[in-house]
């Protein structure tokens, strides 16, 4: 039995406290990817109580995703919007959800991101981050974004970071660790990497800006 | 002096776009800071480096 609205927002006024769940409820933030870094970040977002959230990728589940991305086996062959939106219903029935199965352009991101009041960029290639951090701090002059360079390997934890760039432009990650044939990706470190961002996120909606 | 990346340079009155060509940064892979602003990307060429600037070059990385 699910519990009713109500309850669920009660439940969470509890844990977070009136003020911040307030924030968190009114908010719209957009996963840009929803790879390792985006599926881990959506689900974050959505238990924490983030009131919609935009969720873009324009790929399927892959059994060489299941190594690090929130999916379930049954999931493989699905767009990853349609699976994190059946996964995000049954985690946080409350959260408002709009999905789109595109890939993100210059061309289209004012169009897709223009409701969001922060953007996560969790895109997998380094050109399509610089696109996006890029075209969101020239495009949406009120938009913050929330990007993350370097989490593949096994290199210790303590050296990813959040870093503010500027006062729209946060950065997490070690900077330097890119994937390669040799050093892939595992889970730990790329949830480490996300967790960093939704935190990012709760932080600035909380009203924490350094 | 103008900082860079927190190194000092003598780089006063040379462009963005005058830096990253003497560099090895791929122009697609990098967003830049200067004193606490983006530089949009379409400026790069238009945008002086004046003394007492700091830069950052932020040069992502893949993996996600």
């Amino acid at each position: 039995m699910i519990p009713g609205r109500e309850e669920w927002m009660r439940a969470l006024i509890e844990r977070h406290g009136e003020a911040c769940h307030r924030r968190f409820q009114s908010a719209v933030a957009a996963v840009c990817g929803l790879g390792g870094l985006g599926s881990n970040i959506a689900i974050a977002l959505a238990r924490a109580g983030v009131g919609k959230l935009i969720l873009i990728d324009f790929d399927r589940v892959d059994l060489t995703n299941l190594h690090r991305q929130q999916y379930k086996a049954s999931q493989i062959g699905q767009y990853k919007t349609q699976a994190m939106q059946d996964n995000l219903r049954e985690i946080a029935p409350y959260t408002e959800l709009e999905t789109h199965a595109v890939r993100i352009t210059e061309e289209n991101l004012q169009e897709l991101l223009r409701g969001a009041d922060i953007v996560c960029e969790a895109f997998d290639n380094a050109q399509s981050k610089a696109m996006l951090v890029n075209g969101v701090l020239e495009e949406l002059p009120g938009t913050v974004v929330v990007a993350a360079s370097g989490m593949a390997g096994l290199g210790t934890p303590n050296s990813v970071r959040t870093r503010k760039i500027t006062d729209r432009f946060y950065l997490c990650g070690d900077g330097i660790s890119e994937v390669q044939t040799a050093q892939s990706l595992v889970a730990p470190r790329v949830m480490l990497c996300a967790a960093h961002q939704a935190l990012t996120v709760l932080r600035i909606l909380a009203g924490e800006n350094e | 002096m103008i900082t860079i990346n927190g190194v000092e340079t003598d780089l006063a009155g040379k462009t963005i776009a005058d830096y990253l060509s003497a560099t090895r940064y791929d122009p697609g892979r990098i967003a830049v800071e200067r004193n606490g602003e983006i530089v949009f990307k379409s400026r790069y060429g238009e945008t002086v480096l004046e003394d007492g600037d700091t830069v950052e070059i932020v040069s992502f990385v893949g993996g996600g």
